[in-house]
C-alpha cells in the first residue's frame, strides 16, 4: 500500500493552482483528502478532478449576472409573507422580517423599523449571566420614569416631586444619589435639588408655571443611566457559542462600543447606515448580505449568495451606501435613456438638454429604445470584425 | 435576413439639447398663423395646425413636403412666431438658478474670475470620469454663487429672485417685489457668457440659456398627433392639435392687440393666457396651475404626459415593444410530450410564419409548400422574391405558376411545422425561466400543450392559463434560442443551484408507489412501463421467479438510469431517527443506487421533485449534462405517471377515516387544553400570572394561550397521524412530499385549529367579543377563533366565520404583497440589468466600472454549481475510493 497523503503533501499538490482555486475550497481539498486517507497518487487525482469541476463551473464572460441577481431575488420576493414581526431568537424582542424588511434594505432606510444590536462580550463578561446583566443595565436606558412610583408637580413651590420606587432601583441598578447626579445636569443656576431617603425634590427655580410643565416632561425622560437610543437590553445564553451575549432593542453603536467589556469586534447593530459610519463601508458590505440571506433563510426561500453579494457590491461600490432605485444605483446611471426609462423621466430629460448631455447607449435598455438589433450583453457583448468577401482582401468589413 | 453583410448604419450615441430659434425655424416647413383646423369642405386650411405641409395621416393622400404616402411620409415641423416669448416651464428651474447665479447687470457668473476658472477645469475633469458628479459639482457652484450680493465684476447690487411655480419669477427689491417679464428674463440671459456657463457644467453650444425662454415655438407634425375618423365620420383631434389651436387663437390677438396700441393692461393679461398655454402644451400636470380641459371636461393629455409613466413613451412603448410572429392562446397538459416540445394549435401554426430561404436541396419542398397555400397545412403564407417584394398567397389565383417560379434565393414564408424553434413564455415573467425556447409539435385542438414538469419554472397551471408564443425569424436568433433558452438547458436554476424542472405532484406519488418495497410488476406491466419510457433493450433478470416471473419497481429505475450512475441520499418520508442506519433503514428511506441500479430506498420528494437540492434528479444533470437530463425526465418521469394511472392512485374520504377512539381521544385532549386556558385566564384575573419581561399583563395571557392551543393541536394531531400509516392515500401524499404535509391532514381529520388575523386570536368584531353568539369578555379559545371541528367533521357557523376571516386575510395579503415586490423587484432589475462578467472575470456596469473584481468571490456559476458549492468534494473522494478496487 502507497503511502497516506499528509497535509504538507496535499498543499504542496494544490501549489500549481494556487491562483486558480479559491482559498476555501483549496482547504476543504487538504481536509477531506487526509481524512479520507487517501494515497498520494489518489489525491493528486482528487486534486486534478477538482480543478478541472471547479473550471467547468466559471461563469462565461458576458453572462448578465446582474439581471440574473435580481430575477433571484424578485421571484421569491412574491412568495413571501407580509407578515412583519417575528422573534430575534428572544421572545421579548420582535423584528422586522419579510418582505418590508427586504424593502428597507434595498432601500438604504437611515431609519430602520426595528433597530437592533446584538452586543458580544469579552472576557470575564460573555461567562457570567451576572457579569453580561451588568453590561446590559449599562446600555439600558433608565430614565427617571423608570425609577420612580411617582412624579408629582408642586405648583406652589415651583418643585417637581419624584417618589423613587426601591424595587426599580434595584433591577436598574441604581442609586437615588445617581437620580440626584442626573438632575443636577439640568438644574441649571436657579434651580436645587435634595434628596430625603428615597424622595427628591426638584426646586426648579422657575417663575412660569409652563415652563414648569416642561421642565416636569423633560425630567420624566432624563437620562440616569445607559445609552441614549437602547430601550431595552436582554441577556441571552448563546448555545453555540457557549457564552452571554446581549441583544438590544434600539441601536447606538458608537455608545455601545465604548463600554466595558463589550466586544468591540464582534458586535454589530442591524442599521446599515450606522454601520457604514461606525465600522466601515465593508462592515455594512457585510451587513446588507447577512441581513438580505437572513431574511430570504427565514422565509425558506432558498437563494445563491452569490447574487445577494452583487447587490450588496452595488449598493456598497462607491464608498458610500446608495439605494437600490431612483436616488441611488438606478438613478446615478450616466445614460440618460436608462434613466428616463425608470422614473421621472420628463425631468431626467429635461435635465440633459440644459447639460447637453450625450447617451452613448452602453447599456441595455438604451439599445432597447433605439431599437438596435443587439443589448451589449451575453452574445451581443461579442465585436466580430469579419471580412465581406472571402479572398477578396479588401478593407470593406462589417461589425456585428 | 442574416448573412447579409450590408453596410448599415447604426446608431452611435443619442445627444440632448435645447432647440435654438434659428434652429426651430430653420427645421420648419411652415410657419403656422391661423387657429382653425379644417375649412368647411373639410379640407385642412393652409397656414393652419393641420397644414398639408406638416405630413399627411390620411391613406390615399400625399405629402406636400416630401411627397410619399402615410407609410413613408415621417412629417414635418412648422413653427409659430410667439407675439412676446415665454418661459419654457421645465426649464423654469435652470432660469431660476441661473438668474440667482449671475449678475442681473453684465451677466458674468457672481464669482470671481480665478473661482469661475477653477470650476471650469473641475467641469472638464469631472466629465471624464464621472459626468454625473460634474452637475452635481455645477450644482454646488450655483449655490455658492447665489449668494453673492454684489457682482465682483461689475460691483452691481444683485436681488433675490423669487421663483413662484411654474413659470413666474420676481425680483425682490428694496421698493418691494417687481415681476419678470419673459422679455427681461430672456435679456439676462442672453448676457450670461459662454465660458460662465461651462463652469456651471452646462453646455453653451447645445443649450444656450436664452433659448430657455421661447420665442418661436415649433409645432410638432401630423403625425404625432393624428386626427381620429370615427365610423359615423365624425373627425375627432388630437389633443395636441386642440392645444395648439387654442394657442395660436390667443398669439394671434396678442399680436393684434399689439399691433393695435392695446393699453399695456390688456396686453399683459393675453401674454400670461398666452405662457399659460404654451405652458400647459408642455406639461399639463404642473402644480400650481389649473390643468387644461377639453370640452368634455377631461383633462388634456398634453407632451409630458405622453411620455410619463407605465403606459407612456419611455416605458409604454421604447422600453417595452408589441411584436409580430407571436400567439397566445389558454394552456393545457400533455404528459406526452418531451419537455422541450410545445404542442401547437393548427389554427396558430397555419398563420405564424418561419422565413425559409430556398435553396437548390429544400425547392420542391418550398415548391409544395407553396402550392398547399396558406388554407391547407402544411403549406406558406408569403414569397419574398430576392428583390424584395412579398407576394401575399392569400391572393394569387394561379399558385402552382408562382410555385413552379421559385427558384434558390427566395424566401418562402412557410407555416410552423414539428421542430421548428419557437420561444414560450409565461407572465409574470419574473425570471429568465420564464421564457424559454421549445420544439413545435402542431397538434389539433386549440390549447397550446406543455409537459408538465415545465410547469415550476413557468409558474404555470392549467385553471385557465394563457402563454405566449414567438416565432424567431432569423437563424441567428433561433440559434440562440436552441443553444441557450431550450427547456433543457434550463434544468438548473441560476437562483439556487438546483433543478428548477423536474416532478411534482403525481410524479411523486408515482415515483413513490413504483419504487417503494413490495411493488412487483409481471412481464405485460413492466413491459409496458418501460415502453412508455422509449426503452428498446431486453428486460433484466426477474427479481421473483416464482410464482411466475416479477419484476419490482426499483428494476424498472435501474434500467433508464446510465449504468455508471452512483447516488446516494435520504428519502423524503425518513423519519429523522436518532442514528442512521442509512442502506438498512427499516422504512426504505435511505436511496441508494449503485452503477445505475435503485439498490434500496423508495423514490419521492427529495430524489426526483423540482426546487429540491441535492437530488437524485440534479446529480444525474450534473454529471451527464442536459441532454441525459432531458432523457431521463422524458423517459423515467413518464414511467412514473403511467405507473399510477395502472395503480389507479385515488384519495377518497375512506383516507381520512380514523376509529372513534381516536376522536376520543383528540377531544380529551382539546377538553384538557381548554381547561388549561381557563386556568391561565383566572390566573391572570387573580393577578397571578407573571408577566414576561417587556410585555403586558394582557400580551403574556395571549401568547401563553395561544401556545397551549397549539400545543393541543400538535397532540391532536400526533394521536391522529398515529393510525393514518402509509396505507392512507392522503399520508402517502403528504410523506413523500408529493401535496400537503401531515398538518393539512390532522387539519381534515382532527381538529383545525387557530384562525388568526395579524399572527392574533381573532379579536375584532363587536365590543367585548368578536361574534354576537358569544359572551361580553369571553376569551376562551372558541370565541377568540379556535376551530375545533375538523374539515371531514365540518366547522360549526362560528368556526366557518373565523375560518373565512382567516382566508380573507390571505387574500388581501397576497394582493397587497405582489404589488410591492413587483416595484422592488423592478428597481432591482433596474439597477442591476447592466452589470455583466467581462473577460477578465470581473463584474462590471456597462461603463466598464468595476462592481466586483471576481464573480461571487469565486467566479462560479451558481447554475453551474452544486448547490452553491463549486465542487462537491466528498463525491470526487468517493469517485476515486470506487476505482481503488478497480
Amino acid at each position: 500500500m502507497a503511502e497516506k497523503v499528509t497535509v504538507e503533501v496535499a498543499r504542496a499538490l494544490l501549489e500549481p493552482y494556487a491562483h486558480v482555486l479559491p482559498e476555501r475550497l483549496a482547504e476543504e481539498v487538504v481536509r477531506k483528502v487526509v481524512e479520507a486517507g487517501l494515497t498520494v497518487d489518489e489525491a493528486r487525482k482528487v486534486v486534478d478532478r477538482v480543478v478541472l469541476e471547479y473550471m467547468r463551473s466559471l461563469v462565461e464572460p458576458g453572462e448578465a449576472v446582474g439581471m440574473v441577481a435580481a430575477q433571484s431575488i424578485g421571484e421569491p420576493s412574491t412568495q413571501m409573507t407580509l407578515r412583519t414581526f417575528h422573534f430575534a431568537g428572544v421572545r421579548e424582542l420582535n423584528v422586522t422580517l419579510g418582505l418590508p424588511r427586504l424593502i428597507e434594505i434595498v432601500d438604504a432606510r437611515k431609519t430602520v423599523a426595528t433597530p437592533i444590536m446584538e452586543v458580544y462580550l469579552e472576557g470575564e463578561y460573555a461567562r457570567s449571566r451576572e457579569k453580561a446583566l451588568e453590561v446590559a443595565r449599562e446600555l439600558e436606558l433608565t430614565t427617571i420614569e423608570n425609577v420612580s412610583r411617582a412624579i408629582t408637580i408642586d405648583y406652589v413651590d415651583y418643585a417637581i416631586i419624584i417618589e423613587l420606587d426601591p424595587e426599580m432601583l434595584e433591577n436598574r441598578g441604581v442609586k437615588p444619589e445617581d437620580v440626584v447626579k442626573a438632575l443636577n445636569r439640568i438644574k441649571g443656576k436657579k434651580g436645587s435639588v435634595e434628596l430625603d431617603g428615597l424622595t427628591v425634590v426638584f426646586r426648579t427655580g422657575l417663575d412660569d408655571a409652563v415652563k414648569l410643565r416642561r421642565m416636569y416632561d423633560r425630567v420624566r425622560a432624563l437620562r440616569v443611566r445607559g445609552v441614549k437610543g437602547i430601550k431595552r437590553a436582554i441577556v441571552r445564553y448563546d448555545e453555540k457559542l457557549g457564552e452571554y451575549k446581549i441583544i438590544t432593542e434600539g441601536s447606538n453603536l458608537v455608545a455601545a462600543l465604548s463600554i466595558e467589556g463589550v466586544d468591540h469586534r464582534r458586535t454589530i447593530s442591524n442599521n446599515i447606515y450606522e454601520v457604514a459610519e461606525v465600522l466601515g463601508i465593508e462592515a455594512a458590505r457585510a451587513l446588507i448580505i447577512r441581513e438580505m440571506k437572513r431574511v430570504l433563510d427565514e422565509q425558506g426561500l432558498d437563494v445563491d449568495i452569490r447574487h445577494i453579494m452583487l447587490v450588496a457590491d452595488a449598493m456598497t461600490m462607491t464608498g458610500r451606501i446608495r439605494q437600490v432605485g431612483r436616488h441611488g444605483v438606478a438613478g446615478e446611471k450616466p445614460s440618460v435613456l436608462a434613466r428616463a426609462a425608470f422614473e421621472v423621466t420628463v425631468k431626467h430629460l429635461v435635465d440633459a438638454a440644459v447639460r447637453g448631455e450625450v447617451d452613448e447607449l452602453k447599456g441595455v435598455v438604451e439599445n432597447v429604445i433605439v431599437g438596435s438589433r443587439v443589448v451589449p450583453l451575453g452574445t451581443g457583448m461579442v465585436k466580430l470584425m469579419m471580412l465581406t468577401e472571402v479572398g477578396s482582401g479588401s478593407a470593406s468589413q462589417t461589425q456585428k | 435576413m442574416a448573412f447579409q453583410f450590408e453596410e448599415t448604419k447604426t446608431i452611435g450615441g443619442v445627444k440632448f439639447g435645447v432647440l435654438s430659434p434659428d434652429l426651430i425655424r430653420a427645421l420648419s416647413v411652415t410657419q403656422i398663423v391661423i387657429p382653425e383646423t379644417y375649412d368647411e369642405e373639410g379640407m385642412p386650411i393652409r397656414g393652419g395646425p393641420m397644414d398639408r405641409r406638416l405630413g399627411t395621416v390620411e391613406p390615399g393622400v400625399r405629402c406636400e413636403t416630401c411627397g410619399n404616402y402615410v407609410s413613408l411620409c415621417p412629417g414635418h415641423f412648422g413653427h409659430v412666431e410667439l407675439a412676446r416669448p415665454v418661459v419654457h416651464p421645465l426649464f423654469a428651474k435652470h432660469i431660476h438658478m441661473l438668474l440667482r447665479a449671475t449678475c442681473r447687470v453684465c451677466g458674468r457668473l457672481l464669482l470671481p474670475e480665478e473661482e469661475i476658472e477653477k470650476a471650469r477645469r473641475m467641469a472638464k475633469r469631472l466629465e471624464a470620469r464621472w459626468p454625473l458628479l460634474k452637475y452635481k459639482y455645477g450644482e454646488s457652484v450655483a449655490k455658492k454663487a447665489a449668494k453673492v450680493t454684489v457682482c465682483p465684476h461689475c460691483q452691481a447690487q444683485q436681488y433675490k429672485i423669487r421663483f413662484e411655480k411654474p413659470y413666474t419669477f420676481y425680483e425682490e427689491r428694496e421698493g418691494g417685489a417687481v415681476t419678470l417679464r419673459p422679455t427681461e428674463i430672456r435679456d439676462r440671459l442672453e448676457r450670461i457668457p459662454d465660458k460662465d456657463l461651462e463652469a456651471l457644467g452646462l453646455d453653451p453650444q447645445s443649450a444656450r440659456p436664452e433659448w430657455m425662454v421661447l420665442t418661436v415655438l415649433p409645432v410638432p407634425p401630423i403625425t404625432v398627433r393624428p386626427t381620429i375618423t370615427l365610423e359615423t365620420g365624425m373627425r375627432s383631434e388630437d389633443d395636441i392639435t386642440h392645444k395648439l389651436v387654442d394657442l395660436l387663437r390667443i398669439n394671434q390677438r396678442l399680436k393684434e392687440s399689439i399691433e393695435e396700441g392695446a393699453p399695456q393692461l390688456v396686453i399683459d393679461d393675453l401674454w400670461s393666457l398666452l405662457q399659460y398655454h404654451v405652458a400647459t402644451l408642455f406639461d399639463n400636470e404642473l402644480p400650481g396651475i389649473p390643468p387644461a380641459r377639453h370640452r368634455s371636461g377631461r383633462p388634456l393629455r398634453t407632451i409630458a404626459q405622453r411620455l410619463r409613466g407605465k403606459e407612456g413613451r419611455f416605458r409604454g412603448s421604447l422600453a417595452g415593444k408589441r411584436v409580430d410572429f407571436s400567439a397566445r392562446t389558454v394552456v393545457s397538459p400533455d404528459p406526452r410530450l418531451s419537455i422541450n416540445e410545445v404542442g401547437v394549435p393548427i389554427e396558430v401554426a397555419k398563420v405564424l410564419v418561419v422565413p425559409e430561404k430556398v435553396t437548390p436541396w429544400n425547392l420542391e419542398e418550398m415548391r409544395e409548400l407553396v402550392r398547399r397555400g396558406p388554407l391547407e397545412y402544411p403549406g406558406a403564407n408569403y414569397i419574398v422574391r430576392p428583390d424584395g417584394a412579398r407576394i401575399d398567397l392569400r391572393f394569387v389565383k394561379d399558385r402552382d405558376a408562382i410555385a413552379e417560379a421559385l427558384k434558390p434565393g427566395y424566401i418562402v414564408e412557410r407555416h410552423l411545422r414539428d421542430g421548428d424553434i419557437v420561444l414560450f413564455n409565461r407572465q409574470p415573467s419574473l425570471h429568465r425561466m420564464s421564457i424559454m425556447a421549445h420544439r413545435v409539435k402542431v397538434l389539433p385542438y386549440r390549447t397550446f400543450r406543455l409537459n408538465l414538469l415545465v410547469c415550476p419554472p413557468y409558474n404555470a397551471d392549467f385553471d385557465g392559463d394563457e402563454m405566449n408564443l414567438h416565432v424567431p425569424q432569423s437563424e441567428e436568433a433561433r440559434a440562440e434560442a436552441a443553444t441557450l433558452m431550450l427547456v433543457q438547458e434550463q434544468i438548473l436554476s441560476p437562483r439556487y443551484g438546483a433543478p428548477i424542472i423536474g416532478g411534482l405532484h403525481d410524479y411523486v406519488t408515482g415515483a413513490y408507489l413504483l419504487t417503494k418495497k413490495g411493488t412487483l410488476l409481471d412481464r405485460k406491466r413492466f413491459a409496458q412501463l418501460v415502453m412508455e419510457a422509449g426503452y428498446e433493450g431486453g428486460l433484466p433478470e426477474p427479481a421473483v421467479l416464482k410464482p411466475g416471473p416479477y419484476w419490482t419497481g426499483k428494476q424498472l429505475v435501474g434500467l433508464l438510469l446510465r449504468k455508471d450512475f452512483n447516488f446516494e441520499g435520504k428519502a423524503s418520508i425518513c423519519r429523522k431517527c436518532g442514528t442512521c442506519v442509512k442502506e438498512l433503514c427499516p422504512y426504505d428511506a435511505y436511496v441508494v443506487v449503485r452503477n445505475g441500479e435503485l439498490m434500496v430506498g423508495a423514490l419521492d420528494k427529495n430524489t426526483v421533485a423540482s426546487q429540491v437540492p441535492r437530488t437524485l434528479l440534479h446529480e444525474y444533470v450534473r454529471r451527464y449534462g442536459s441532454d441525459a437530463g432531458r432523457e431521463l425526465l422524458d423517459g423515467l418521469y413518464k414511467v412514473f405517471i403511467a405507473y399510477l394511472d395502472l395503480y389507479g392512485f385515488t384519495m377518497g374520504l375512506d383516507s381520512l377515516d380514523v376509529p372513534p377512539t381516536v376522536e376520543r381521544e383528540v377531544a380529551a385532549i382539546m377538553s384538557a387544553a381548554e381547561k388549561e386556558v381557563e386556568e391561565l385566564v383566572k390566573k391572570a384575573e387573580r393577578g397571578e400570572l407573571e408577566p414576561l419581561p417587556g410585555r403586558t399583563l394582557e400580551d403574556t395571557l395571549e401568547q401563553r394561550i395561544l401556545e397551549v392551543l397549539s400545543r393541543a393541536r400538535d397532540r391532536a394531531g400526533e394521536a391522529a397521524g398515529r393510525i393514518l400509516g402509509m396505507l392512507k392515500e392522503a399520508v402517502i401524499m403528504a410523506r413523500t412530499g408529493a401535496r400537503a404535509n401531515m398538518l393539512n391532514i390532522t387539519q381534515m381529520v382532527a381538529v383545525l385549529g387557530q384562525q388568526s388575523l395579524r399572527g392574533e386570536r381573532i379579536k375584532r368584531g363587536f365590543t367585548g367579543r368578536v361574534l354576537p353568539h358569544f359572551k361580553w369578555g369571553d376569551i376562551g379559545p372558541r370565541a377568540r377563533g379556535f376551530v375545533y371541528s375538523c374539515f371531514k367533521k365540518g366547522l360549526k357557523p362560528t368556526e366557518f366565520f373565523f375560518h373565512a376571516m382567516a382566508g380573507r386575510e390571505g387574500l388581501v395579503d397576497t394582493a397587497v404583497r405582489t404589488a410591492q415586490s413587483g416595484y422592488m423587484y423592478r428597481r432591482l432589475a433596474n439597477a442591476l440589468q447592466d452589470f455583466h462578467v467581462a473577460y477578465d472575470g470581473s463584474v462590471r456596469t456597462s461603463e466598464g466600472f468595476i462592481v466586483q473584481f471576481r464573480y461571487g468571490e469565486d467566479g462560479v456559476d451558481p447554475a453551474k454549481s452544486d448547490h452553491g458549492e463549486p465542487v462537491n468534494v466528498d463525491e470526487v473522494i468517493k469517485e476515486v475510493i470506487a476505482e481503488r478496487g478497480g
